[in-house]
């Protein structure tokens, strides 16, 4: 191998959106010399994309709002086979991160009395996101970023080299981890995207700060960088995924015009007042309501339309259940012949509020319905219908330190599983991200100053990962990546997609098996400079093997819970819920393939069982486990 | 519906290139990226072309499109007739990469130069107080998306090479006036956006107000702003006099 360009650092983060920019200041400030690797150039990462709010139970709005309640809501929107320690910590530490980035510069809306705005949002009993209008993303990362800078200014001040002990490296893509021979992280392997050359970075600790997996699907909100690295790089590296079978379809993406099929539309269109109808002019979502969910939302149009007014004495509208609910439920009446002429539903904000209302809240809808598809929202019901858009499932990791079963190898935000349970609630990603990007930095910096020694990769490893990499340009005739990614997407779009059935994924695996051997021999044209075929072949590697696992666990899964649903299993079994399903995966780059396997969940603490009521514990666990359950919540509950 | 588009997409990289002539399909409701994406899936994989977001969100996928700075994926097809060639060309201040994709870091090295947000040191993190009309004007600086295109297009350093060492350009004499506007920042940046970042270079000609995606009012919102205060600084007698006894900070 000739002259690799080499890097060391104590703390390598891979990924840039908010949970690895939140990571790498963390592991800076534990005085560790860190790196930031960008897919993309820094600060476009998919994080810009979210738009509602950063769920944090501060109770600026509603003063009744406290962590427990919040802790309560992700549960619930979780079908409570979330990792409760993780939801716990998520809830309790969600304010703190929140003003934490008012210190580094945010301007979050206002309340009347000056502190954080916050707004509704589906399946959040009060008012609990902060935002930005509708770019509430944007904000956060833009803060994140700004913040990196500062710090870097310090450097500077103090050594004289602005990335003395913070680097970011733009447009960095990771093929590789690497390891030293008692599996310990020892760093990383990639390529720089602007001239393919082979770069590598010794580092003890890795921070996975990947993202999701939405492009393996479709239609989906996602970007091209969601294409599951971090997923597959810890499955690579000998870590475990869980939860992988619960994909989640936010319920309003657009439907037209083709090309943008799939971009989202805010929640807080909802939130802010916004109403679901079908073809015939009917609010539909009544009929959707779940028995878990039938004593907090309203069954009629008059207590759903006095909630925004008074919540403490009516229900919610049901426009406001937990995504999954929704999103089943417009692909229901789209089934039955209900939908709009683009194959979705209306969703109407312009009959319920002022026109310059809206503009106000809702700026980026506005605008870009406007200039996608020629739609005035103050004016005109949106078309909208379900959209690949996050992946509940990632890498299992211990809650307090985001530490995985690899040493060195941490994880963080969507790559990581567990938090959200089988559906996540709009808002609490990006306070995942905050408070396990923090929490990610801060166990892999404890993690870095234990070690005695820093482990080294052997040499060979490097050579290996090098050949892998440059394989889509031997040979000739081969497969066009481009078609190859089209296929899957399809593949998975019809058989795992929102609602499955044991014969169709049991007929994707076997897609995905040829899929993959067509992977194999993938061929690429031109040269290593930014070259977008050849870095979609190696991406595609990744699609591949995350997409066995959702189709594994999804198939194994006999019950619809969350973000899976199956025709052949409609109900949700008590049984199941104490069990999580845990992807491994043996051999290596595109011959490597998934195996799934059952794992008990562990049981509950009791004292936060006991925030529960008995009847409402009944609804989702078994017999046995409710036998244990103390007589205090018993009593509370009847 | 579809039509067959002449499109001509520049390929080259820093040592050089020239405009390609391509005939490809176009279909209903189409933006010019989906139209490059095509490209890349059946004409010519290896075309390189920034994008993310693909809704105007991220600021990835800046060029110019017949000669103006332009997001790709905002700009719809049917904005051109059937028979017009769309001409797509990398953004013209930024040194070549390859293809479509330029050199950025100008941007990021003069972010690094605008001193940073400095929080209110009596201040705890929750204790913050702001009014949403106090917010509201750094706010919309704060839409910006950094697609550089206010950068692209400012003659100061479009044309101007030489410019670029003590210019910071639009897009960073903005985050000068949000932070100044920023109702509990603590530092005084006026003079500095005058003699470190440049101000004085903008003769306000309005380019950048006018290519901006997020449609900011970088113009009279910003660097309008921006300069009054200057010059009350700089012309006031009594701020002269503040500062020539050494009462004032300034």
């Amino acid at each position: 191998m000739s002259e690799l360009e080499r890097h060391a650092y104590d703390v390598l983060v891979i990924g840039a959106g908010g949970a690895g920019l939140r990571a790498a200041i963390e592991a800076r400030e534990h005085g560790m010399r860190t790196a930031v690797l960008c897919k993309s150039l820094f600060g476009k990462a998919h994080t810009v994309m979210a738009e509602g709010g950063i769920a944090a139970a501060m109770g600026n709005v509603n003063s009744h709002d406290s962590w427990q309640v919040h802790f309560r809501d992700t549960m619930r929107g979780g079908k409570f086979l979330n990792n409760w320690r993780m939801a716990e910590l998520h809830a309790k530490e969600a304010p703190d991160r929140v003003w934490e980035l008012e210190t580094y510069g945010a301007l979050f809306d206002r309340t009347a009395d000056g502190r954080i705005s916050q707004r509704n949002f589906g399946g959040h009993e009060y008012p609990r996101l902060a935002h930005v209008g509708d770019r509430t993303g944007l904000e956060l990362i833009r803060s994140l970023q700004q913040k990196i800078v500062s710090l870097q200014q310090e450097d500077q001040r103090e050594l004289g080299d602005y990335e003395a002990r913070l680097k970011v490296f733009a447009e960095c893509t990771v093929t590789e981890l690497l390891q030293d021979e008692d599996g310990r992280i020892a760093g990383a392997f990639g390529y720089w995207r602007e001239s393919g050359r082979f770069v590598s970075f010794e580092a003890p600790a890795v921070v996975l700060a990947t993202g999701g997996i939405g492009k393996s699907f479709k239609v989906t909100s996602n970007s091209w960088e969601y294409t599951g690295d971090g997923h597959a790089l810890a499955l690579r590296a000998g870590a475990a995924l869980v939860n992988m079978e619960f994909v989640q379809f936010h319920p309003t993406g657009m439907v037209w015009p083709p090309s943008v099929k799939g971009i989202l539309v805010t929640e807080s269109v909802r939130g802010d007042g916004g109403v679901l109808r079908n073809s015939e002019n009917k609010r539909f979502m009544f009929d959707y309501i779940p028995e878990v969910f039938k004593d907090k939302y309203a069954d009629n149009e008059t207590e759903a339309d006095k909630w925004y007014t008074d919540a403490d004495n009516n229900r919610r509208p049901p426009e406001l259940l937990p995504r999954d609910e929704v999103a089943r439920a417009i692909n229901s009446e789209v089934k039955a012949g209900r939908g709009s002429p683009h194959g979705g539903v209306f969703l109407d904000v312009s009959s319920r509020l002022p026109a310059e209302e809206i503009i106000r809240r809702l700026p980026s809808m506005h605008h870009q319905f406007k200039e996608l598809a020629d739609v005035d929202i103050t004016a005109q019901p949106m078309e909208v219908g379900p959209t690949c858009h996050y992946v509940m499932g990632g890498v299992e990791v211990e809650p307090d330190t985001a530490a995985s079963r690899v040493p060195g190898l941490f994880a963080a935000g969507e790559v990581s599983g567990g938090m959200h349970g089988s559906n996540r609630l709009g808002g609490n990603s990006l306070s995942d991200l905050l408070v396990f990007g923090r929490r990610a930095g801060a166990g892999a910096s404890a993690y870095v100053q234990g070690l005695t020694e820093r482990p080294a990769a052997a040499p060979e490893t490097l050579a290996r990962a090098e050949r892998s990499a440059l394989a889509p340009f031997d040979g000739e005739g081969g497969a066009n990546p481009y078609g190859l990614h089209m296929e899957l997407q399809q593949v998975m779009n019809d058989l795992v997609g929102i609602i499955r059935k044991s014969g169709e994924m049991a007929q994707a695996l076997e897609k995905l098996e040829a899929l993959k051997a067509k992977a194999a021999e993938v061929t690429v044209e031109g040269h290593r400079q930014f070259n977008p075929g050849w870095h979609l072949a190696l991406d595609l590697r990744n699609m591949l093997l995350v997409s066995e696992c959702v189709a594994k666990a999804a198939l194994l899964r006999t019950e619809s819970r969350g973000g899976h649903t199956r025709d052949d299993f409609p109900g949700m079994d008590a049984e199941w819920r104490r069990k999580l399903l845990v992807c491994t995966a043996s051999g290596d780059g595109v011959e490597a393939s998934a195996e799934v396997v059952e794992k008990p969940q562990v049981p509950m603490r009791p004292d936060l069982l006991d925030l529960f009521e008995y009847s409402e514990l009944e609804k989702y666990l078994t017999g046995q486990e409710l036998t244990g359950q103390s007589g205090a919540s018993r009593g509370e509950g009847s | 519906m579809g039509y067959q588009a002449h499109f001509r997409v520049w390929r080259g990289d820093g040592e050089g290139g020239d405009l390609r002539d391509f005939t490809v399909e176009v279909n209903e409701g189409e933006v010019v990226l989906d139209v490059i994406h095509r490209l890349q899936a059946t004409q010519a994989s290896d075309l390189a072309v920034r994008w993310n977001c693909k809704a105007g969100k991220c600021g990835s996928c800046s060029a110019e499109i017949n000669g103006r700075p332009r997001l790709l994926c905002m700009t719809r097809m049917s904005v051109f007739s059937e028979s017009e060639t769309v001409t797509v060309t990398p953004m013209r201040t930024f040194p070549v990469i390859r293809d479509l994709v330029t050199d950025v870091s100008f941007n990021y090295t003069k972010a690094r130069e605008i001193p940073s947000f400095k929080p209110p040191a009596d201040l705890a993190p929750g204790e913050y107080r702001m009014q949403q009309v106090d917010v509201e004007r750094s706010q919309e600086f704060r839409k910006c998306i950094e697609c550089f295109l206010c950068q692209d297009t400012c003659h100061v350093v479009r044309d101007h090479e030489e410019n670029k060492e003590s210019f910071a350009g639009p897009r960073f004499l903005m985050r000068i006036a949000e932070l100044e506007m920023h109702p509990l920042d603590d530092a005084d940046r006026v003079r500095e956006a005058q003699s470190e970042h440049g101000l004085g270079f903008c003769n306000i000609t309005k380019c950048c107000t006018e290519v901006c995606p997020e449609h900011i009012k970088i113009t009279d919102n910003a660097l309008i702003p921006m300069k009054e205060r200057v010059a009350d600084r700089r012309y006031d007698p009594l701020v002269w006099l503040g500062n020539k006894i050494g009462r004032r900070k300034a």
